[in-house]
């Protein structure tokens, strides 16, 4: 597609939902939100770029075969669940670390956050894998 | 903690990660897959022999306590339908080295494939009935994709049938288990066990029936199977074979864990059902099967017919209450499963090589496959297995069935298993007298090619399944006991909820307790139940 208006948005609405998505992807632990969503955001952000200007365009930003995205996330959220196994206790139980940040607080970090990463980029990988192929037809 | 448990389904996943992760290198991809397949089958023989030493093995994932968390379990009978898992992953990751073309490969067979034991494993191996539907669901967005892959015009008119059909299912299947969570407030298979004791029966059967229509599409049998015979003959013989030792076996598997563990309210009722549709199942799969001249088109029959005999131990058992013919039933049913799973991927394995030799599936294009007695005995033992001619593993698996059948009075059932059995032998012959004893076909039209070799690693996982057909059947005694063993710990679910909910009765009373406060005021309980992060276990 060849149009201006549609570019342009492009160009700053790319960063902007990228953000939104990561925004989504941590807060889905106890609100709204989560790896799905965040990864949805995140892949309607890239697509939007791919039909703004074109498909080499996408790939260039992304510098990697999105199928390979697909297997790195799967493995993300493999290891989130294995990391339980590790200290004795039943697949996927949550590990948690607490993290003081000098001007936040007390946060946790944990392997369900991990997991949510594993979602979010098994999410994008997919996602692009079938607009891409779809695109390129 | 018990994490042998949890490597069925693990396993399969990580190799089917890593095989994505080498998504471009074919070679790479192979091995893993067969080093995948091996630990998992490796793994299997572990889980079995735990559980049978150890008796019912259970965890709950992430360690959310039972009932609101998904709980994995092992009983014998899910040990043993997943190390049939493993040994018919194994079988067709050694077939598929030699049989899958690169295409095939590069667009992601062998990651596929795996998902596809895992979705199985998992559908084995899950206490939880919101977990089967998940599972049921990996296994069947595998098998759409394995199913098309290649995109030949036969495959994508047999996936258009076999996905509508599976897809129906699956909603069915989401219905059924809204409404029984909507009546029990559970979905975990030994709580629901206990709660549907206090269920109005007229719910429970109508759930129930729910149930069959989903399982029922999933297993293939009468009348909802017409989707199977239609696609698969289409892919690849490996896939095929697959198929048909597994897919719709998790969906019996399915079937007998519902109709023994939840719904015996009233079997006089839907037992009765189950055995009909065995019935019908058994005469139509056999018709079918002698009406076409396919190889592949005539096995796909069989597999619906002898559905048949599986669901007819099932229904027998819950005709016959809780007597020790019940789980001599359950247990023929159960050594029907195995004996039946180890059978038929052999056969479909079998038509492959034909068809390296022929090019072709039609049986007027093949002939002249005696010359080759080594094929020919691997052809004749599954063959003769399935029709039930001793000393074979079917034979065994079929007496015990027509004795549970007569031990309870029910002569028809038995006579249209004992014609089914003639009529299947029928089938066979034909297929043994156009493919292997007519000489082959002079004019071949100069469409197929006609090749003197096949490759030999074929004969590997082929040889390898005659062998264990002949082993059962050699070994009947024991692999019987094993299938009776399985059947108890069915027919009294007293293992099985310890297992999964934990020893004491005080429990059992808090669970209770719980359900009845998220019952009248589900906010407050959502609270209780659901911890936050802060208070993690």
């Amino acid at each position: 597609m060849n149009s201006l208006i549609l570019r342009t948005a492009a160009q700053y609405l790319l960063p902007i939902m990228l953000l939104f998505s990561v925004f989504l992807l941590l807060r889905g632990h106890q609100e709204p939100g989560g790896g799905f969503v965040g990864g949805l955001v995140a892949s309607a952000a890239l697509i939007l770029y791919a039909i703004g200007y074109d498909t080499a365009a996408l790939r260039q930003v992304l510098r990697c075969d999105p199928r390979m995205l697909i297997g790195v996330g799967l493995s993300v959220a493999l290891v989130s669940g294995l990391v339980a196994l590790l200290n004795g206790q039943p697949f996927l139980t949550g590990q948690w670390v607490s993290w003081s940040v000098p001007g936040i607080g007390e946060i946790d970090v944990g392997t369900p956050l991990l997991f949510d990463v594993g979602v979010y980029i098994v999410v994008l990988g997919v996602n692009l894998t079938i607009t891409l192929s779809l695109l390129e037809q | 903690m018990n994490t042998l448990l949890v490597l069925p389904i693990l396993i399969p996943l990580a190799t089917a990660t890593v095989a994505t992760l080498s998504w471009r290198k074919p070679a790479l991809d192979r091995w893993l897959g067969l080093l995948g397949a091996a630990a998992l089958l490796g793994v299997s023989i572990a889980l079995l022999w735990r559980v049978r030493a150890e008796g019912i093995q259970a965890v709950q994932v992430g360690a959310w306590p039972a009932p609101y968390g998904i709980t994995l379990v092992a009983d014998l009978f899910a040990a043993i339908m997943v190390l049939l898992a493993g040994l018919m992953g194994l079988s067709v990751a050694v077939y598929s080295l030699v049989s899958i073309d690169r295409g095939r490969e590069v667009f992601g067979y062998y990651p596929l494939l795996h998902v596809l034991l895992a979705g199985v494993c998992g559908a084995f191996l899950t206490g939880d009935l919101f977990n089967l539907y998940v599972w049921f669901e990996v296994m069947l967005i595998a098998s759409f994709v394995l199913l098309t892959l290649g995109g030949e015009r036969a495959q994508l008119e047999g996936a258009i049938k076999y996905v509508t059909l599976n897809l129906l299912s699956s909603a069915v299947f989401l219905t059924a288990v809204a409404i029984l969570y909507g009546v029990t407030g559970t979905l975990n298979m030994a709580d629901l066990h206990n709660k549907l004791a206090t269920v109005p029966a007229g719910v429970t059967t109508t759930v129930a029936m729910l149930f069959l229509i989903t399982f029922g599409i999933k297993a293939a049998v009468f009348p909802l199977f017409f989707w199977l015979p239609a696609s698969y003959h289409t892919p690849p013989v490996a896939v095929s074979a697959i198929f048909a030792g597994l897919l719709t076996k998790v969906g019996v598997y399915a079937l007998i864990r519902v109709f023994t563990l939840l719904f015996l309210q009233n079997p006089a009722y839907t037992h009765t059902l189950l055995l009909w549709i065995a019935g019908l199942t058994m005469i139509t799969g056999v018709l079918g099967a002698i009406a076409q001249h396919e190889f592949r088109r005539v096995l796909s029959f069989h597999i619906v017919s002898q559905i048949g005999y599986m669901i007819m131990g099932l229904a027998l058992f819950g005709l016959s209450a809780s007597t020790p013919l019940a789980a001599f039933s359950l247990a023929a049913s159960i050594f029907y499963i195995a004996h039946h799973i180890v059978v038929k991927t052999n056969l479909f394995l079998v038509s492959g090589i034909a068809h390296q030799l022929r090019g072709s599936y039609e049986l007027k294009d093949l002939g002249g496959l005696a010359s080759r007695p080594a094929l020919a005995i691997l052809f004749l033992v599954p063959a003769l297995s399935l029709a039930g001619l001793p000393p074979l593993s079917g034979f065994f698996a079929k007496l015990s069935l027509i004795q549970a059948a007569f031990g309870g009075r029910y002569f028809a059932i038995a006579a249209v298993a004992l014609t089914v059995s003639l009529l299947t032998l029928y089938s066979m012959t034909k297929i043994w007298i156009e493919a292997f004893w007519k000489p082959a076909p002079s004019a071949n039209n100069g469409q197929n090619a006609v090749r003197d070799k096949y490759h030999p690693v074929l004969l590997v996982p082929v040889s390898a399944l005659a062998l264990i057909t002949l082993l059962i059947g050699l070994s009947a005694g024991p692999v019987f006991d094993l299938s009776v063993e399985a059947a108890q710990q069915l027919q009294d679910p007293r293992g099985y909820l310890t297992a999964v909910l934990g020893e004491t009765a005080e429990n059992q009373k808090r669970f209770e307790h719980d359900a009845r406060a998220s019952l009248s005021s589900p906010s407050a309980a959502s609270v209780e139940v659901w911890p936050r992060a802060g208070d993690r276990p």
